[in-house]
Parts: C-alpha cells; sequence; structure tokens
C-alpha cells in the first residue's frame, strides 16, 4: 500500500474515529462547561424557578430561530436569512448523510442498521450552495463596510474549516473521483473540521442551543414571562 | 493615580458629594480620569470573579453577523457607522479589554466609557435580533459594572450613586422633604377633593406607592395627581417615609452594591408596612431596577419581589377594567394619539399589553408605532444617557429615530408613561423643533376624563 493510501485509510478509520471522538467529547465539555459556568445571582436569573414557563420558553426561543422568518430577526434581513439558511442546511445535512459518509460511518463505528442517505443530486445541490454561501459570507466580510470592520481571524478560520470539505469532496465527487491526492485533501479537510470544532467559533454547533437557550430563559423567567402572557414573540 | 474627585471609590459622604458637584460639567473630573491607573491584575480580578459562561460565551461566540446593527438606534441614526453596531461596542470595549488580558489604559477606558454610556441604552433591542440569542444590552450593563469599580464612569452618573448613597434618593431629597412634600399635596388637594388625604407608613394597606424622587423635587403635583385617581378608584393605599425611592441611578451608574441598597430599603418598607402589594410609579428604569433586576440584588432566590409589585400602567388598566376609574366617553382623547413604552417595561417586562389596554379606554384614535411593543425601539436617551452631558450631541442624534417613529404614526399626542421616555421627548421636540405634537404621562390625562363617583366629593371653583 502506498503512503498516500496509508494516509487516506488512516483518517477514514482511526483517524476519522479520533477526530470524532475530540468533536462528541468537545461539544459534550462546551455544554457541560456552559452549564456549569451559570451562576443564578450573578446572571440575575433564577435557572432553578419557573419551570412551567422557562421550558417554553427555551423551545420558542431555540425552535422559531430554526425557522425562516419565524422571528422578526430572520424577516428583518431577508438576504442574510435566506445565506444563512442555504449554508447551514448543506452544513448539516451532508456530512451527516451524504452516501460516501454513510458507508464510512458504518464501517467505522461498526454500524449495521440502515441509516438514511441523501440522493446524490440532492447531495451536490446541498454542496454547491453551501460552497456559494461560505463565498458569499466571504466576500460580504471583504466588501462590506460593517462586517469588515467586525470580522476577526477567528471568524475567516471558521470560514475555511467550513468551506474547504465542502469544496475538496464537491470536487471529489463531480471533477474527480478517482483522485486519491485530492480524496486525501477532502479527508485532511473534514477530519480538521471535526478536531477544531470545538476549539473555534464552530462550537457554535453546541452554544447556539445554550446562548438561544439562555436567553429564553431570561425572557420566561424573569423578563415578562408572568406577565407578557406566553413566550416572547421573537 | 486616584484624584480627589475621579477614583475607584463610590462617593458615600454629603462632603465628597458636594465637592464632585462644585466641579461644573465634570472638567476636572475627567481631567483627573486621564491619568487614572489602571491595574491589568485588579481588571482581571474584577472581571474573572463577576463574568460568568454566560456572558464569556456570548462575547467568544458572536459570529460577527452585523444582524444586531438594524436593532440598533444608534447605528440607524449614526449613517451606518461600523462603530455602532452593538456587537462591535461590545467586542471593542469589554472583549478587548480580556483579549488584553487588562493590559490597557486611562485612555482606552475612557474610551470604553464613552461606549458604555454613550452609545448603548441598555435597550436589550439587538438581543432580540441575534440569531446566537446574544443580548449585547445584558453585556454592556455588566461592563458598566466593571468600569464602575475601576473609576471610570461619567461624572453625572457618579453624582447619581454618590446621590443615591448619602440621600437614598436619586436627588438630595430627604425621607423629610418626602413627608413634607407628601403633607402639602394632600392639604392642597384636599380643598379641591375632601376627604383625600396621603397615608404615610399605613400599616397593611392593599398598596404601597413608591415614586421618583423627582417628582418630589421638581412635579410634586404628579403626587397629588396620584393621590387625587387613588381616592378616586376608593384604593386602601399608603407611601412608605423610608424605602419610598423607586428609581435607581445606580443601576445605570453600573454601582450594583448601591442597587442592592435602594432595593433593599422599599423591601424592608414592604416587610415593616406589610402591604398587600407595591405599585410604583410612571418609571421605566425604576420598575426594572426593582422588580426586574432587584430581586436578584437583594436574595430573593425565586427572582420575585416579595409581594405583588405594580407598575402604574399595570395598576391604571386593572382600575380601569375593574371600573375603579371610569373614563367620560365625551372627555376620550379624540385626535391620534401613540404610545412611547419604555423598554424597561416593555421588553423587559412584557406590560405591552397593558398600555394598550388604557389606551382603548382612553383614546379614540390610538396609532401604535412601527415597531412596537416587545420590539418597540428606546427613546433615544435611556440607561441614563439623558442625564449626561458628555454625550447630549450624540443622544440628540440618537433620538431621530424615535422622532421619526412617532411622526410616521400622525399622532398629535404621545402618551409616555415612563419618566426618561418623557424627558427625550421632550428634548427631541425642542431638538428638532417640533412644535405640532405633545407629550403627556397617564395620571394628568386620566384626571382630565376620569368621572367622579357620587361617593367623592369634588370642589370646583
Amino acid at each position: 500500500m502506498s503512503s498516500l493510501q496509508q494516509a487516506i485509510s488512516f483518517l477514514s478509520g482511526t483517524g476519522m474515529l479520533i477526530a470524532l471522538a475530540v468533536f462528541v467529547l468537545g461539544c459534550l465539555f462546551h455544554v457541560i462547561r456552559y452549564i456549569g459556568g451559570l451562576d443564578a445571582k450573578k446572571d440575575r436569573v433564577a435557572y432553578g424557578y419557573h419551570a412551567d414557563r422557562s421550558v417554553p420558553g427555551i423551545f420558542a426561543s431555540i425552535f422559531k430561530w430554526l425557522l425562516p422568518c419565524a422571528t422578526a430577526g430572520w424577516r428583518s434581513a431577508p438576504l442574510t436569512t435566506f445565506i444563512f439558511f442555504c449554508m447551514h442546511a448543506g452544513c448539516v445535512l451532508v456530512p451527516l448523510f451524504v452516501a460516501g459518509h454513510v458507508v464510512l460511518l458504518k464501517s467505522a463505528l461498526g454500524i449495521e442498521a440502515g441509516l438514511p442517505m441523501l440522493p446524490l443530486a440532492v447531495a451536490d445541490v446541498l454542496a454547491a450552495v453551501t460552497i456559494a454561501g461560505v463565498l458569499i459570507c466571504a466576500v460580504r466580510r471583504l466588501v462590506s463596510p460593517f462586517q469588515k470592520a467586525l470580522t476577526s481571524g477567528a471568524d475567516w478560520l471558521i470560514l475555511f474549516l467550513t468551506g474547504a470539505p465542502f469544496v475538496s469532496g464537491f470536487l471529489v465527487r463531480v471533477c474527480c473521483p478517482d483522485s486519491a491526492e485530492l480524496m486525501l485533501v477532502h479527508l485532511v479537510c473534514g477530519n480538521l473540521f471535526l478536531l477544531l470544532a470545538p476549539f473555534t467559533k464552530l462550537s457554535h454547533i453546541v452554544l447556539f442551543f445554550m446562548s438561544r437557550a439562555q436567553l429564553g430563559m431570561e425572557y420566561a423567567i424573569k423578563r415578562g414571562g408572568q406577565t407578557r402572557g406566553g413566550v416572547f414573540d421573537w | 493615580m486616584e484624584g480627589n474627585l475621579c477614583n475607584s471609590r463610590p462617593i458615600d459622604t454629603e462632603e465628597r458629594l458636594k465637592e464632585l458637584m462644585a466641579d461644573k460639567g465634570g472638567a476636572e473630573y475627567y481631567k483627573q480620569m486621564e491619568s487614572l491607573d489602571v491595574d491589568p491584575a485588579k481588571v482581571m480580578d474584577i472581571i474573572n470573579s463577576s463574568m460568568t459562561s454566560k456572558i464569556k460565551t456570548w462575547l467568544n461566540n458572536c459570529a460577527h453577523c452585523g444582524m444586531c446593527a438594524r436593532a440598533c438606534h444608534f447605528w440607524l441614526t449614526s449613517d451606518k457607522d461600523a462603530t455602532q453596531i452593538p456587537s462591535y461596542k461590545i467586542q471593542s470595549t469589554l472583549g478587548e479589554i480580556i483579549r488584553r488580558k487588562g493590559h490597557v489604559d486611562a485612555k482606552f477606558m475612557m474610551d470604553a466609557m464613552d461606549t458604555a454610556w454613550g452609545k448603548c441604552t441598555c435597550c436589550n433591542r439587538c438581543g432580540v435580533y441575534c440569531p446566537l440569542g446574544i443580548d449585547t444590552g445584558v453585556m454592556m450593563s455588566y461592563f458598566r459594572g466593571v468600569l464602575f469599580k475601576l473609576g471610570f464612569i461619567p461624572w453625572e452618573m457618579k453624582i447619581g450613586s454618590g446621590m443615591h448613597r448619602v440621600y437614598h434618593a436619586q436627588m438630595d431629597v430627604t425621607e423629610e422633604d418626602f413627608v413634607d412634600t407628601c403633607d402639602w399635596m394632600a392639604e392642597e388637594s384636599a380643598e379641591e377633593w375632601p376627604g383625600l388625604t396621603i397615608p404615610v407608613d399605613k400599616e397593611n394597606a392593599d398598596i404601597m406607592y413608591i415614586l421618583n424622587a423627582r417628582e418630589v423635587k421638581h412635579y410634586p403635583n404628579d403626587i397629588a395627581e396620584t393621590a387625587i385617581l387613588f381616592h378616586i378608584a376608593g384604593e386602601n393605599w399608603t407611601v412608605p417615609s423610608s424605602g419610598w425611592e423607586n428609581t435607581s441611578l445606580t443601576m445605570f451608574a453600573g454601582d450594583w452594591e448601591g442597587c442592592k441598597m435602594n432595593t433593599q430599603r422599599i423591601y424592608d418598607a414592604i416587610k415593616r408596612l406589610n402591604p398587600k402589594s407595591v405599585v410604583g410609579t410612571e418609571c421605566g428604569h425604576a420598575h426594572r431596577a426593582t422588580v426586574v433586576e432587584g430581586p436578584y440584588w437583594c436574595g430573593q432566590e425565586s427572582g420575585d419581589p416579595p409581594v405583588p409589585f405594580y407598575h402604574y400602567v399595570e395598576w391604571v388598566a386593572h382600575a380601569l377594567r375593574e371600573g375603579k376609574l371610569k373614563i367620560d366617553p365625551a372627555k376620550k382623547l379624540k385626535g391620534p394619539v401613540t404610545l412611547q413604552d419604555s423598554c424597561n417595561y416593555v421588553r423587559n417586562h412584557g406590560l405591552g399589553k397593558y398600555t394598550r389596554e388604557i389606551m382603548s379606554y382612553i383614546c379614540e384614535d390610538f396609532r401604535d408605532m412601527t415597531p412596537s411593543g416587545d420590539h418597540n425601539f428606546c427613546c433615544g436617551g435611556g440607561g441614563g444617557l439623558n442625564g449626561i452631558g458628555r454625550y447630549r450631541q450624540w443622544r440628540n442624534v440618537s433620538l431621530k429615530n424615535k422622532l421619526d417613529q412617532i411622526q410616521n404614526t400622525g399622532a398629535d399626542l404621545v402618551v409616555a408613561p415612563c419618566h426618561n421616555c418623557w424627558d427625550a421627548i421632550r428634548d427631541m421636540f425642542e431638538v428638532y423643533e417640533i412644535k405640532t405634537i405633545k407629550w403627556s404621562f397617564l395620571k394628568p390625562l386620566l384626571i382630565s376624563m376620569v368621572e367622579i363617583p357620587d361617593n367623592i366629593e369634588h370642589v370646583t371653583e
């Protein structure tokens, strides 16, 4: 086996499992650290009280923001919303359900049960849309005056970490299915994403749910949950 | 170097307070601030001992998407100035201090102070528009607390905090002054309303009423109006001789210790007088300080005040609904009327349905602003900004957003049940020379249109 093949074999086997473990444990660590780091008195939120309204508040705060146009925030910025949802749909669905990944996961994790797979055409479209989304985000960060003022190196890093596996994977799938070199690049990029996600702003993969739950709870517990008569109208 | 005027010690004696006030406009105070030491260890100690995972995560996880920009009245009125984006404002101040591990100088801290008080009113609207649920208003309010401990706070805020600590009120109104004013107003009002009283320190009343010191000092008629409306409504009420001040410039100043003192005085009055409920005057931040945040400062684990606690608009809505106050249909407001809800009681305490209920009783042509309710914009002068001379021009620019909202309704009257909003509206009409729109608290409007029950004697000349 050539060194190239060995590298591919490692990164799609043991290497990927290590990266996956870092990703899962890292995400779990973020959740535990977030919850453990809260302080009802300092935060001025009675986390342990009023579950009758805080639980609905959490769910409304998370799920309304998972639907395009369901919140005033999304409706206030239609273009951003469109790009956001297109990009995130691909980011979530393609890595998990594209046929090649499902097979890989099955063999690496020893799962026998059938996992759902995306039809190839759908996966291609989603991947293309995600790549376009990453590019648009990059261009906006370069061109838009206020995005330029906000953008930091950490923002560029997560755009790269997100875009690289998609671009390399798309090239493997569409242009050069037999290129071992390109496959190696794709595997390196994919594993880098998993390895670095917990240590970069990609941690929003789980912290999105924490911070959304946080504000949902705050509005439900102290900021009018009792008087407003229902959950906050996001 | 700590100055005699500008330093990290809160004002806690009348002598120091008067010395600071004698420095007109804070000229010497700000000059001394330029030489104030910034000890990195102290900065990080304050932050590390007070910052929880909530604010850490909000700071670190901001995607810098800029969606908060459109939510901010400062950005909207700044010709899209990037430095007015909420995310930029907190990242370039608190975020930068943490990144530099506290190694910043007095110049940096003064710029941070200008941002914390001059470019944010802590209205919390940006948090409502952030996909990640990051509330920059909460973070900026927290950051004000850090700056307060280090001595970098605007002159007026230092004075405001000192007033609360020295006089137990936001201005130099003592408890004796307050009781005297109540007696005076009761005496004057009783001529027109025989039997009207302002009961002080009455135990077991249904309502303990608390108010804003400037009503005592500058607008004593507001106390008379309160008494008249309670009298007409037949309420069993009282005011406490101690713990009557509902407002909290300490909250605006970031003086958390002072915040606790204010609220605790009110809660002590509750304990002493045992009222069934408390009603606070038409003031947004006072309500937030006492009802929304106050319970936490005073160690109420459930986050609730010790007894049911209502903003004045809740009492009015209830009184109208229950028929305690009845509006004479002939005297309802006929012209177009709009409403300015305070961020502190609407977005931060969900009282928008009560104010709209009130409007349905008192006017025939109510025109809500767009956006409104929980999504309403700050008046432009909240968070203490109205009172800070250093940022007057910045505030005047930001007022334009609310002025546009008001003018777009076509209303010729703005009802503003909040002292800060009332001031901001008065000032914006002056700055932008608007002569055709009036503004008002609820109390005088209600008195002008309420029906007087048969059992209430009313002497008219």
